[in-house]
This record gives structure tokens, sequence and C-alpha cells, in this order.
């Protein structure tokens, strides 16, 4: 694996951030009604600084869950390595919510539909929208982002690596390539 | 994180790494069944049996629960309605079954190693649902993980497991799971229900029950099986009961808190009274819907594993 690019630094990432709370609070038209769902790992922490940034602006608390979507994804037969499940921790009911869910990267598609499934299985959200730090392309199922951070259009045998502080010690996006390439 | 082996056969040798893994994981599913749709598409495809050749109701059940809720298809086999009692041997019954393309068996049967035999005879993953006086880890699973929610740990935590131990596979495999994570084991009951040399297994052996719930944080009580012949080996039940029983009076006299489990059925009266039994109802319960998180992560784990 090695690095290709930085494609986004500290500074850019906090600027990303504060953009995406005003573009949510501007099309919900204000925080009414809505939640913040961030997928782990990274997801998780991203839905974080969305969440202090929105109490920052509008100085409102949002309801903040995290969604564990292993048990709904659909390779496990294809996969080498088992997946090591977490719990979902959504302590309030999502029903008739507007609920942002949030992710780093979107790639095929196939997580944000097992996150989909998961988030039936907990109620019936009146809308649900996507937010991804990046969009890379390459989408297998018809699913878009409402907001992106940054469109990075990739090969396939490239990856994207988002790094945050919470677990990877800085806020950075890196371009790398595998060696399939 | 995989576990080491494609079935569950026992807790004798099953390293720690895979109870933490599994009591881990059930910690999540345990998140699932608190959910309002208690159900998630993990083994969605597969087909599971639940072989049971001696009757069974909360493991059975707790089984069929576990397995719907991970969207598994089951299929559920009992002696009674089959060609078993047309003369079938079991290997014929086995191979036929898995002739029908299944994925996983959960197996109960009076004879111990039955699960074993399984494995050499089919290519399902084998649970071992209780064999004989032999084992029965998930029961034993789902009690650990009862005790390490209730007093957060495992390690150095001191266990007795009160009553029948020579016939319980309760006990057997409560001992192997227990010893592995690293906590005390005692067992306590009449002399002619500990089996010699049961030391040998890294075991206290202890024959007074107020002894026992001085020296210990949790107290396993086993149920005496009365449909095994345990009448034979004392000489009476209330005798039993007057003895080893568990009462509100012993415990107060001992003045001691301790965390009561029971695998069920109770035999009120017997091994607990039924004052201590409801007292204790919500432990005891808990301990069942803690074992179908257990058994979904098992399931879980064994069959996603390639």
């Amino acid at each position: 694996m090695n690095v290709k690019a930085k494609v986004v630094d500290e500074e850019t990432l906090t600027r990303i951030i504060t953009r995406i709370a005003h573009e949510i609070l501007e099309r919900n038209k204000g925080t009414r009604n809505l939640v913040l769902i961030g997928m782990r790992t990274r997801g998780e922490f991203l839905a974080n600084r969305i969440f202090e940034k929105i109490k920052s602006i509008e100085n409102i608390a949002l309801p903040f869950g995290v969604l564990d979507v292993t048990l709904y994804r659909d390779d496990f037969r294809t996969r080498l390595k088992q997946p090591q499940v977490s719990v979902s921790n959504i302590t309030f009911d999502i029903n008739e919510k507007d609920i942002v869910l949030i992710d780093d990267v979107l790639y095929t598609g196939r997580t944000v539909r097992s996150a989909l499934n998961a988030l039936m299985d907990f109620g019936r959200p009146s809308s649900i929208q996507l937010f991804v730090l990046v969009d890379r392309g390459h989408r297998e199922l018809p699913i878009r982002a409402d907001y992106v951070g940054k469109n990075i259009p990739t090969a396939p045998w490239e990856e994207v690596k988002v790094k945050m502080k919470e677990v990877d010690g800085e806020d950075a996006i890196y371009l790398v390539e595998t060696k399939e390439g | 994180m995989a576990l080491s082996s494609r079935h569950l056969l026992g807790l004798q040798s099953v390293p720690k790494e895979d109870i933490q893994l599994i009591l881990d994981t059930a910690t999540t599913f345990r998140e699932v069944l608190e959910r309002p749709i208690k159900r998630v598409p993990t083994l969605q495809g597969k087909t599971i049996v639940n072989l049971f050749f001696e009757n069974s109701t909360r493991t059975r059940i707790s089984f069929e629960l576990a397995e719907k809720r991970l969207s598994a298809d089951t299929v559920n086999f009992s002696v009674s309605g089959s060609s078993v009692s047309k003369g079938e041997t079991f290997k014929d019954t086995i191979k036929n079954i898995e002739a029908m393309k299944v994925d996983m068996v959960v197996v109960r049967h009076s004879a111990a190693g039955t699960p074993l035999f399984l494995t050499r005879i089919c290519n399902a993953n084998i649970i071992n649902a209780g064999d004989g006086i032999h084992e029965h880890p998930t029961q034993a699973l789902l009690d650990m993980y009862s005790i390490r929610e209730k007093l957060g740990r495992l390690e150095g935590v001191k266990v007795c497991i009160v009553g029948d131990v020579a016939h319980s596979r309760v006990a057997l495999s409560n001992i192997y799971g227990l010893k592995t994570m690293g906590a005390e084991v005692s067992v306590c009951g009449p002399s002619t229900m500990i089996p010699k040399f049961i030391e040998e297994l890294g075991v206290k052996v202890i024959y007074d029950i107020d002894e026992a719930i001085q020296q210990n944080d949790v107290l396993n009580i086993l149920r005496i099986q009365l449909e095994r012949k345990a009448r034979e080996y004392f000489p009476s039940i209330r005798e039993y009961a007057k003895y080893f029983g568990i009462t509100r009076e012993r415990l107060e006299k001992n003045g001691k808190e301790v965390l009561i489990l029971h695998p069920g059925p109770i035999n009120r009266g017997v091994e607990i009274s039924s004052e201590v039994a409801d007292g204790m109802q919500q432990i005891i319960l808990k301990q069942v819907t803690n074992g179908v998180a257990v058994r979904m992560a098992v399931l879980y784990l064994l069959g996603t594993l390639n």
C-alpha cells in the first residue's frame, strides 16, 4: 500500500464539516425533527463533529445514535475474514424523524444499503438523508448522497483512507494505491 | 476475529479468546433483543436442524428463537413421530437429514459423545445442546455471561456449583469454561453426588452449604434431576432440602450477598425454596433472555465462518 496523495488536510476537513452542518440546517430549515446517526467506526466520529458544529451554530443538542451494520452485510459468504460485530446504540425513537445518516466513504453503496435495512428495523423514519465525507464513485446500487464532503474520482485499484484524530491520531484523507493495480 | 473451531461440542478445549469472543458478541445480540424488530438478516439462506432426542423446553425454544432472529430456516426434529421409532439407525437418520442440505445441526442426546460422532459422519457445523452427563456448553456460556453482566468480570470470581455435580452436564461445562476464564471454582453437594477425583479439574470440594455461601460470590444451583434417578443418592428429598436447599433463613443466617443462578427447571422446595426462587426470579429469568443472545452469538460465529 503506497500513498499517492494527501487529498484533504485537517484545516480543509474542519471547513467541510462547517459547510455540511450549514447545508443540513439549510435544507431542513433548522433542527426540528432532525436526528444524527453515525455508522461505525469513522461515521460515528464524523457524526459527533457535525453534532458539535450544529450545537455551536444553533445552540441545540440533536439526538445522536450509532449504528453497526455488520449483521446486515451481504458479503458474509465471500469475505475471508469474519467481521467483528459491535453494538448499535440508538436510544431514541426514530419513528417520524428526519435522519441524517453519516459515513466516511461512499463506494459501492452496499454498506449504505445495509444501514437502510438496519434503520427500518428500528422504526419508520419520515426521511433518511445521507452525508458522506468522500464519494469515490463506482456504485453498484442505485444510491446517492445528499451531502458530499468531497468528490474524489478513483480507479478501482485505488483506495480512499479517511483518518480521524479519535482513532488515527490525525485528520486527513489519503488516496492510496493497493498492490493489485 | 473468528472462532478456532467450526463446531461447539463442549468447553473442555475451547480457548479463552473464543469464549471471550462469544461473550462479547452476545452483547451485540442482547441489544438486538431490545429492539422493536428483534430480527437481523445475518443467517439468511442457512438451514439449521434442531435434533432433540431428549426432552427440552428452555434450550430448544431458546435455540429456535435464536435461529429465527438471525433469519435462518429452521427444522425441528423430535424422536416421537420420527422414523427412529420405526427402527431406523441414528446414523441413517443423520445421513438422510444431511442429504436435505443442512448447514448446521443443534443436537441433544442422552448419550455422551453424540455431537462428536456427528462431526465424523456429516459436514454441517455441529452445536451440542446437551449430551448425556457430558457437556452443555451453551448453558455454561450463558451462565458465564450472566455472571459477567452482574459482576463485571469472570477473572478471580469465586463460583460454587451446588447439587448433583456427578450427573450434571451443566456442572462440567461450567467448570471447564470458568476455569479457562480464570474464575475460582468449587463444588458443593452430598458426597454421593460429588465425583471421585474431581479435584483433578482444579476444583475445590465443599460439603457444607453454609461454608459454600461464606466462601463464594456466586452459587450456581443445579436442579436435582429426579428423572436421572437422583433419588438413589440421598435418603430423602426432604433431607436434601434440609442440608443443601437454599432458603431465605440460610442466606440471612450467613448474612452475605451472593449471586444465585439456576439453569432451570426449578424444583421448588428442593434445591431452592420458593421464596428464594421468587426473590431471584429477576436474575433467573434474565439468564433465560441472555441464553437467546448467547446462542445467537454462537450460531452467528459458526454460521458465518468460511
